[in-house]
């Protein structure tokens, strides 16, 4: 049995344009210890098409999965897509704040949601309730040829009051997810910046204008790959990364991995399994895996090769000072 | 910029609503601009963000209802999390929205197409449906050819399904729209 379980809501995008962050967050969780149970015959959250028309009638779509959680004696709810977790964030938020919003919610819901679930992403339980130190332990593999710009899009972290989670203008949760993973990870300064989100339909354009932004950011940083949590900006810069060179003008080819798949790929996982052969943009000449004792084996190399230079140019400055 | 005579011109039944139906206070705005300065939209917007909240302190309903920015803004939270008088901004511009949804003066049509093929494939799905989506919004804009070269790239993942799939629960979903209605249309 798992020693921890949480009720898992993956959202529409996790059963469609984003299967590889479910497969890859139910191999990771897996691996870790953790079970994730689906509340049975779950709706669409809403997203950001419900709050354009109302605020009662937004939460309550997303109350009704709250209030299904509830049934299953569930206090915590994961999911991994910000949208959906700012949809269960705010319905808690506004119907925890004030009695007459609620019983109007509740006035639309067959089953009365009654407050208990609080919603976390599936990033806050990796960080915070399973931790670095575990993830660490779970490492047998690096990939030294790689360097992630961790990108969290805006708002697994925002607004603060509401998303109650790491540091809402710096984020390092993710950072130090993979830095515990064994990947190196990029000074990146957009981070937060969107990516254009749910208007690549309506407004390609000026998505793709947005997008450029974040991924020339990150090739700026020195990174060769950006790592994701948000289905929206995977898809806005990884399946769109084509329409953005022919907008711009730009010559991209920079892989836009969930990472969930990263830490998996560090767990020893296959590709496969983690679903990395459904991203657009290949990641396979920047995931070269070797074993952690063959990375650890060639960094004392590296370091004994150094040695005697060290001592050699040592020797000389003390020369030429003498 | 046009001159706007606030004694003759300022609805305040309109701040009233907007007050009411936010929770915020929009007089605690004293423009500082750090909602502009950090909306990754405004490029785009007709009004800044920092505009709006002035043109709504001064009761300017139409102006603001008809505005594309509105429309254009993606909650992305930057606005609320940097205003420095606390003032929830995205929960204002998702407001407004709401009110030039009800009062049928939305500026970007398409983006309003866009998510009412979205609520719809909800509604009778209970899931979302991303191939149906695409298609009703695509016969409804008139925009047939929009993201034309994207559908084999996904279809060559295995990513989309041609087929509509529906939960259980799918009535118990319509059902929650239907009441939203109802309620609505009592209220007018």
């Amino acid at each position: 049995m798992a020693e921890k379980e949480y009720a898992y809501f993956c959202g529409c995008s996790l059963e469609g344009t984003a299967k590889e962050y479910d497969e890859s967050i139910r191999a990771v969780m897996k691996a870790l210890g953790v079970g994730l149970v689906e509340p049975d015959d779950w709706s669409c959250c809403g997203s950001t098409p419900a709050h354009t028309v109302s605020h009662v009638l937004a939460a309550a779509l997303a109350a009704r999965n709250l209030s299904l959680v509830e049934k299953m004696n569930k206090d915590v709810l994961t999911t991994p897509c910000p949208s959906c977790l700012m949809a269960f964030k705010k319905a808690q938020h506004g119907m925890t704040g004030s009695e007459e919003f609620k019983v109007e919610v509740n006035e639309l819901l067959d089953e009365p949601y009654n407050c208990g679930v609080e919603s976390k992403s599936s990033l806050q339980i990796i960080y915070e309730d399973i931790g670095l130190d575990a993830i660490a332990a779970k490492v047998t593999h690096m990939m030294p040829d790689l360097k992630v710009a961790p990108y969290y899009g805006c708002i697994l972290s925002r607004p603060p009051e509401i998303a109650n989670f790491d540091d809402p203008e710096n984020p390092v949760s993710m950072d130090n997810v993979l830095m515990a993973a064994g990947v190196e990870v990029a000074d990146f300064a957009f981070k937060l910046e969107c990516c254009g989100a749910a208007f690549g339909v309506p407004k390609r354009e000026m998505v793709n204008q947005l997008s450029y932004k974040v991924l020339e950011m990150a090739v700026d940083a020195g990174a060769n790959c950006i790592a994701v949590a948000c289905p929206l900006c995977q898809q806005n810069l990884d399946l769109r990364q084509g329409q953005v060179n022919s907008t711009m003008g730009s010559r991209f080819n920079i892989p836009i991995i969930y990472f969930t798949q990263l830490m998996g790929l560090a767990f020893g996982m296959s590709p496969k399994e983690l679903g990395m052969d459904k991203v657009f943009v290949s990641a396979d000449k920047i995931t070269r895996r070797i074993t952690k004792a063959e990375y650890e084996k060639i960094k004392e190399e590296e370091a004994a090769a150094k040695k005697p230079q060290k001592a050699k140019k040592e020797a000389a400055a003390e020369e030429t000072n003498n | 910029m046009d001159t706007i005579n606030l004694s003759e011109k300022t609805d305040w039944a309109f701040i009233e609503e907007v007050k009411k139906e936010s929770g915020q206070n929009p007089s605690l705005c004293y423009q500082c601009g750090n909602c502009t300065g950090g909306c990754p939209y405004t490029q785009y917007f007709d009004y800044p963000v920092s505009v709006v909240m002035r043109l709504l302190q001064s009761g300017q309903k139409e102006t603001i209802l008809k505005s594309k920015a509105i429309w254009l803004c993606a909650t992305c939270e930057t606005c609320t999390t940097r205003c420095p008088c606390d003032v929830d901004v995205a929960n204002i511009m998702d407001t407004l929205r709401i009110i030039a949804r009800r009062e049928g003066k939305v500026a970007e049509k398409d983006i309003q197409l866009f998510y009412d093929s979205f609520l719809d494939s909800m509604k009778k799905h209970g899931r979302i449906f991303e191939m149906g989506i695409l298609m009703g919004y695509k016969m409804k804009s008139g925009h047939f050819m929009g993201d034309a070269e994207l559908g084999p790239k996904v279809m060559s993942k295995g990513k989309i399904s041609l087929f509509s799939k529906s939960i259980k629960g799918a009535d118990k979903v319509a059902q929650i729209f239907n009441r939203f209605q109802e309620k609505a249309k009592k209220h007018g």
